[in-house]
This record gives C-alpha cells, structure tokens and sequence, in this order.
C-alpha cells in the first residue's frame, strides 16, 4: 500500500514537473512579442501527423530532405518569413528591415527580449554565428547557394546587441525572401562543436532534447526510433495572440513515420491521425466518401509548383564507360527528336488516368497557379501525333514497318528510368510508353529505387531518359536558378557544364542572371517570361503535369489554413488549435 | 478408382486451362496491351439476356459502360442499345504460336460496345485479356523452371544414389546449402545486377534459371532414395552378375522407378514456381510494362485505394488458386496411386 503511494505520489511530481516545463511563459515586460491576428483558441490537445519517412537530421544547416525539413520548420524560425497563405514576405524574427538606396545593404532590426526554446536570450551574436554556418563552404549547407550574391557570399556585421547588417555584392531582386526559412541557431550551444569542426554531426535525431534548442513554436520531447518524434511547446516561443496569450496553443505535435501514402490514409481514415498532407487524388477520392461521416474536411487548392519532367541525358559522357548511352544522345541533341516526344505525349491523359483529373498539364516550368511569374502567352499545343511523325521526318527518321530508325538506320530504342516508390511517375513512364510506341520508338520502363535514380541522375549518368519532378518550394524564380543556370547544381539535362553548352543555355544564363539583380517585378516578369519561351522553345526538359495540393484535416481543427507552398499544412501549426473541451486527441497515447 | 476419377477432373480442368492460356490471343477478345484511356478501372461488363424493355434475349448481349460525371471513375451501363455476344468475330491483331498473324476471336461485341469479362485497369487495359496473356507467362515459367529443377534433381539423385561414397557426401552437403537458401533474397540480389534494360526474353529465361537452379535438392534427395533402395534389389544385383554395366543398370532397371516421383514433384513444383514467377513479379522485379504477367497484374493492389475501391483488381489471384488447386489435386492423384502401386 506505501508502495502504491509512493508510486501514486511520484506520477504526480512528474506529471506537475512535465507540464510546468512547457507550459506557456507569461509575456516578460520589455519583450517583443509578435502579435498574431488569427481568432484566438485555446491550449491543449497533441496533434499528430503521419509522414513517410523519418527525419534523417534534426540540423537546420545541413538537412535537405523533405522529413527533415518538415520536422525541423516547426522546430526553429527565420528572420523574415514567407507567408505561405498571402505568398508575401513578413517580419519574424526580426521586426523590421531597410534597404539602401543601392539594393545592396540590408539593415534588419531584431526583436528585444527574446529567447530560445531553453529559456536563453537570442540576440545579433545568434543571428551572426547562423550566418557563419550556412556560408561555411566545409558545412557546404544546401541554402548556401542562395546565400552567394554575385559571385560572394553575404556580408554579415552585428551592429549592435539587436541590429545586423547585409551587405550584398550586387543588388538582388526580392533578397528578403532569401531569408526565409534559415533557421536561427543557438551560439551557446553549437559554437563547441562549430570550433572543433564537428558541426556536421551535430544535432542528429539521437541527440538528447536538452542539447538542442529553436526559436520555432515547438522543441524535442522524445524520439523513438523508426515510430515517431514527439515535439511539446516552446514555453518562450515569441508569438501570442491577440488576447496575448503565447502560442502555440497545442502542447504537443508528434510526426508519425508510416513508411508510405497508403499508410497515411490509413492512419487518417481511422482516426490516428487530425491531417493528411500531399495526398494522391486516389486517396482524395476514397477519403471523401466518409469524410463527414468521420469529421474530416478535404481540400483541394488547385495545381502545386511542383513540375514533372521527362529529361533527357545530355551531359558529357566522355569520361564515362557509357558508349551505348552516348550513342544515343546523338537523338536526344536533336532538337526536333525532342519536339516530337513533346507533341507526342497525351498530357491530358496523364491528368486524368494518372492525377484522376486533379491535376493540370503543362508546357513550361511555371505552374498555373503559380499567377505571379506563369508566362500566359506560353503555347499549349495539342498532342499531335502527325505533328510528331512530320518533326521525326524532317530529322531524318525513317520507319521500316512500324519500326522507327534514325538516320543511321539504328532502331530508336531507350528506357526511362523513374522512382518506383512514386507510383505517379511509374504510371506517367508507362503512358509515355504506350504514345511513343505509336511513333515507333521501343521505349523501356525501369522503375528504380528513388536513390538510385538520384544517383544516375546525379552522379554516375547512367541513364538515357528520366522522369523527374522538381519546384513546390517558393513562387519566386529565385530558388530556380540552380536549375536553369547552366553552371547549377540542378541544370539535370546537363550537369557541370563549364560553359553554357548551346546559344540558348547562354541566353537563359544572362537572363536569369539580369532577373535577379532587377528590382521591380515588372522587367524581372519580362526577363522570366524570355526564359520560360526560350525554355519552352528548346525543350531541354519535356514538361508533362502537376498534380493539385490536396489536404485533409479533422474538422475539430480550428485556423487550419492549407497553403501551396510547402508546408502545406503545418506553416501556421502555432496558430491551430481543437474547437471544443480540450480535444479528444490529447487522450491518444 | 475414385483417385482416377479425381485425376481425370483434375487433369481436364487444367488441360483446358492452359489450352486458354496457350491460345490467349483466340480466346481473348482484346489486345492486353491497348490502353483504352477513357476506361480507366471499368468494372466488368455484365452480361444480359433481359433488356430494358424486359424482353428475354437467348444471345447473351451487353450494354456498353459510360462515364458517370460525379465520383471518380465511376461507370453506368448505356441501355439504349444492346450489343449481342457474337462467337469467331474480327478483332485486334494477334499472332499465333508467335508468327502467324490472325484476326480472329472466339467471342466479341460489336464497336463501340467493348468486353471487359473482368474490368479493366489503371490504363484502361482489359484485364481478362490481360490475365490470359499473363498466364503464358507465369505458367510458362512454371513449367521450364520445374523441367529444369527436375533435370538437375533427377542427375544429381541418380549420381549420389547410385556411386555413393564421396559423390553421395558433397552431392548431398551441396543439396543441404541449397535447400537453406533464401531463395527471394537469392532471386532478389540476382535481379539487381542486371543491365537497366535487358529485354524482356532475357529477363523471362534468367528468372526461370534461377527458379529452376535453386530448386533442385528437393527431388534429388528423394530421387536418391529411390536409387538407392531400387540399386540393392535383387534383380538388379543378379544383372550386374550377369555382367550389366552401370550405364545399363540406370537406365533399364532404376531409371523407370524413378518416374513416379517425378511427375509428383513436378505437379507440386510447378505450383510453386508460378507462385515464385508471381512474387517476383509482384515486387516489380519480373518482365516490365506493358508484358502482363499474374504478379505485375495483382501489383497495383499494392496501391491501398486500389485495394479497396477495385474488386476486379483481385481476378489475377483467383487463376492463380485454381491452377494450384488443379495442379495440388493432380500431385495427390499421384501421390494415392504412387502408395497404392507400391502396396
């Protein structure tokens, strides 16, 4: 019996210990709290989601992957922030900025009295020692391109305790957005390991919670390996609402690693789960059938910025044992090879057999609704498989039977490889298939495993033809210039080119280059528009589809706003909270 | 006498079976891989001897399925014109025996009515159609797999069981690794060092191969027990007095005891291998699109939206059961008379 007392008793130091933790903070006189002008809620509740792979870092610095990403977003905060609903830049961490005359210094003013998730101040010294990270070229972060003006990394000087100043070697259009989503680190922490050149391995999933620390509305409680990761309340987060009280209003938010979509559906169909991310219109079918009888709510927001591509592989295989690969390139140059697949392939069937209709075609690589940068004069032309026939012609193919043989007399023979985790562009693969053969080309399907396909893709170029997607991140043709500029990190069709290899990749070069030190949107739309035809014109990549964003959340959810932009779902996850007593979801284990 | 009858029942029902299967492009109305692309996941077209009007038709005949505008692929029969079910009617394409080209199907629906007998796919592809050309495939596999297993069971056996000693021993050893085997892991690593596009012939042949190889120890441990019990008879002792050679004694006084273990492992191996065939394909790891075969077909219900919306997805297993129950029912035909023979 004193036993169970003494059990009884210790719960309950524990319970009182572990919610006075991460229990919101009372605003502290002379902090700056960001004040949010949602419909103010009420605390309580876990929200839970499921993603499909787990994190594989919790480092804001080096993650790349989406999981990653997600997790880490909620986790830590920016300067300047792109409002996923409005699409517009708007003060975070910092409550104001100025920009010189030039374009080229950028004053940004912190908010005083601020402190990170372990209850320490953060100040310029943070914003500073963040900077050094993503510029440093041994972290080698993958923000740190954007960070790279003109050839120079970004200046960064404290000027004093709650002031930094940019300095920038040439002006950059819309340069504040690039400060979205750089997470600000903790110097009290990080700066060790930074010294003694171990920042990589900092802050992995094992990590323990009390070495880590955000500026985001949440902050590490547990991870389980291979299951979920917990995150509880950042009691010192710096946004309240408008009866000022802190946010966020859940105590906790746990991501679940379900291995797939199917699993997700599953998961949310039955209740475990109160959103659904990015799901396929399949799964928007089969879970609107009882969504009101289960008190959820779909949404459909229309075509994402992602784009799906077909690319061919044009990159210099001289130093590579790939003859038969190279021998096909001689097609793939061929500029009218490439229109012909292009007017060949039924977009308008991709849209419905493979999106089941939610979705839309394209022809360039700026979606619809992407309205601020889409070139509506773009020419959408219908698939024309004489059209096709006549190019292939003109280029010198021939048909024997219904064979096609290049000008050589070869057979036009090629696979195209995609993930096959991605069951969308496995399908795409196959209707690609089935309208090429109608030209006469033996094409092959080879799904891969998605790290196999980044790795031909990437690094070893063994490959002739791939289904790719790309996009989704921001609107601005910023964070597109690593695709397009021929010297990019993600210039697929053909990587490290030294120079541009053709006319038109120089052109594109010199365009994207002037779009981004324009200011005014007016000629940056101009000078993108140029490149989004000389794009369209030359077909380095064959365009096929977007599919829409499509989210589901349970109705007791309340300020649920589901953007385009990534994250869909949770980039206002301070803000929601459950209508109602306390939420029937903080009981789940 | 009961054990015949079943035998007989067993061995019509599979002789037809394949018969369908060897004659896919006669007995299926469509081409397997035309995509009819304004049919994705049509359910099976039903057949009718009433029409709207009540009247009763002898010549079973089908309404065409029409798109429904709400929901997502969704269908409703068109009554306005009822399309009879001919017999040897003109159709796509077709090649027999893989050269000889034909036109001519055992039964079919005017255009634009189309037979789906069960549903069509993601693509819109008729997957009765889809199922007979798959099984060419999958039982075709089958059954090289099995002629291979049994050839190297049956040398193997025959060698350990007949000169014994040192042969016996590593023979035997040598079966006990395969038989422990992983064989989908086995099949799994063999397939990821392939080309990226090797043609489909060669991927077929080097899946049977592997099937086949793995799969010898089974018979040849039994093929050896036989060899060795039939090698001490008396008869045989009294030829090789009379001066036999070893090669005459296999053939004339052992081989032949052989034959019932044979066929009953064959009719049990075959099963299995196509179930194999099947596995494989079903992990993506068999011929590629468009080639049907009975695991790629039931992949998509790897999709969980699939899984449940689409029952007709699931036909592929059902040819999959009966040719093992067919197959499973003739082994233990086999297996009655074998023990009854030797009673």
């Amino acid at each position: 019996m004193r036993r169970l007392g003494y059990s009884v008793t210790l719960l309950l130091v524990c319970a009182v210990v572990g919610s006075a933790s991460s229990a919101p903070r009372p605003a502290e006189p002379g902090e700056e709290l960001q004040i949010s002008d949602h419909p103010a809620g009420q605390y309580g509740g876990t929200l839970v989601v499921a993603q499909r792979s787990e994190p594989k870092t919790l480092n804001p610095v080096t993650a790349a992957d989406a999981p990653s990403r997600e997790v880490i977003g909620r986790l830590t905060a920016d300067l300047i922030h792109i409002n996923r609903s409005s699409q517009q830049t708007e003060p975070a961490l910092a409550k104001l900025w100025t920009l010189s005359k030039d374009g080229r210094i950028f004053t940004i003013k912190l908010r005083h009295g601020l402190r990170f998730s372990d209850g320490q101040p953060f100040d310029a010294d943070d914003v500073v020692f963040s900077f050094q990270l993503y510029l440093d070229d041994k972290i080698n972060s993958p923000q740190r391109d954007l960070l790279v003006v003109g050839g120079k990394p970004i200046e960064v000087h404290k000027i004093d305790q709650y002031t930094v100043r940019f300095t920038l070697a040439q002006p950059y259009a819309a340069a504040q957005r690039i400060f979205d989503s750089l997470a600000m680190m903790p110097r009290h922490l990080l700066q060790n390991s930074y010294q003694q050149g171990k920042f990589t391995q900092a802050w992995t999933l094992t990590t323990s919670p009390a070495e880590m620390a955000g500026m985001g509305p949440f902050r590490v409680k547990q991870y389980v390996p291979g299951q979920k990761i917990v995150l509880e309340r950042n009691p010192y987060y710096w946004k309240a609402d408008r009866s000022h009280h802190r946010l966020p209003y859940l105590d906790q938010l746990t991501f679940l690693f379900v291995g797939n979509e199917d699993a997700q559906v599953i998961r949310f169909q039955a209740g475990e789960t109160d959103i659904i991310s990015r799901m396929s219109a399949e799964s928007y079918a089969l879970l609107s059938q009882q969504a009101s009888s289960r008190g959820t709510e779909l949404f459909d927001l229309g075509p994402s910025l992602e784009y799906n591509f077909l690319v061919f592989n044009l990159n210099d295989l001289s130093s590579k044992k790939l003859a038969g690969i190279a021998a096909k390139q001689a097609w793939f140059q061929d500029l009218k090879f490439r229109q012909a697949i292009s007017a060949a392939i039924d977009r308008d069937a991709i849209v419905k057999l493979v999106y089941a209709g939610r979705g839309a075609a394209l022809w360039g690589n700026v979606s619809p609704s992407n309205k601020f940068w889409v070139d509506q004069s773009l020419p959408h032309p219908p698939r024309s498989l004489e059209k096709a026939r006549e190019l292939l012609k003109a280029a010198g193919f021939s048909w024997r039977g219904d064979a096609l043989l290049d000008p050589r007399g070869q057979a036009v023979e090629f696979s195209i490889i995609a993930s096959s985790s991605n069951t969308q562009r496995t399908k795409m693969a196959v209707l690609i298939q089935d309208d090429l053969s109608k030209l006469g080309m033996n094409v092959h399907v080879a799904p891969l495993e998605f790290r196999d396909v980044v790795n031909r893709v990437f690094q070893t170029y063994d490959y002739e033809v791939s289904i790719m997607g790309l996009g989704g991140g921001d609107a601005d043709p910023n964070p597109e210039m690593n695709v397009w500029l021929s010297s990019g990190g993600t210039h697929l069709w053909h990587l490290g080119e030294v120079k541009p290899a053709t006319d038109w990749e120089a052109q594109i070069d010199q365009l994207m280059q002037k779009q981004m030190v324009t200011l005014k949107y007016k000629d940056r739309k101009h000078l993108y528009d140029q490149v989004q035809e000389i794009i369209a014109a030359n077909v380095p990549y064959v365009f096929l589809a977007t599919p829409d964003v499509m989210v589901g959340a349970k109705k007791s959810l309340a300020n649920f706003k589901p953007a385009i932009l990534d994250s869909n779902t949770l980039w206002n996850v301070d803000e929601l909270y459950y209508w109602g007593p306390a939420s029937s979801s903080g009981a789940r284990p | 006498m009961a054990a015949r009858r079943k035998l007989m029942v067993a061995a019509i029902f599979l002789l037809s079976l394949h018969g369908a299967i060897l004659f896919a492009g006669f007995v299926a109305p469509q081409d397997p891989a035309v995509q009819n692309r304004d049919f994705p996941f049509v359910p099976p077209t039903r057949l009718h001897f009433v029409d709207a009007g009540g009247r009763i038709h002898l010549r079973p005949f089908v309404y065409p399925w029409v798109a429904r505008r709400d929901g997502l692929y969704q269908y409703e029969e068109s009554r306005e014109h009822e399309y009879p079910l001919h017999l040897f009617v003109p159709g796509p394409r077709y090649l027999i025996a893989g050269c000889l080209a034909a036109h001519t199907h055992l039964f079919g629906v005017e255009w634009p009515a189309q037979l789906f007998l069960a549903g069509t796919d993601n693509y819109g592809r008729d997957q009765f159609s889809r199922i007979l050309f798959g099984g060419q495939i999958s039982l075709a596999a089958g059954l090289l797999a099995t002629a291979i297993s049994l050839f190297f069971g049956l040398f193997m056996g025959c060698v350990s069981g007949f000169y014994g000693k040192w042969m016996d021993e590593s023979a035997m050893r040598l079966a006990e690794l395969f038989l422990v085997l992983p064989w989908l892991y086995l099949l799994l690593a063999v397939r990821s060092f392939l080309p990226l596009h090797v043609s489909s012939t060669q991927t077929f042949l080097l899946l049977v191969a592997v099937i086949g190889t793995v799969g010898w120890a089974r018979p040849a441990r039994l093929i050896r027990g036989v060899v060795l019990s039939t090698k001490s008879r008396k008869y045989v002792l009294a030829s090789r007095g009379f001066g036999a050679s070893n090669a005459y004694i296999l053939r004339r006084h052992v081989l032949p005891h052989t034959y019932g273990i044979l066929l009953t492992q064959a009719a049990l191996l075959v099963p299995q291998y196509v179930i194999a065939e099947v596995t494989l394909s079903f992990f993506g790891l068999g011929l590629s699109e468009p080639m049907p075969s009975w695991g790629s077909l039931l992949a998509s219900l790897q999709q969980y939206n699939v899984l449940v919306s689409y029952w007709w997805m699931f036909a592929p297993a059902i040819a999959l059961v009966l040719v093992t129950i067919g197959y499973l029912s003739v082994a233990n035909a086999f297996e009655q008379q074998l023990q009854s023979d030797s009673i």
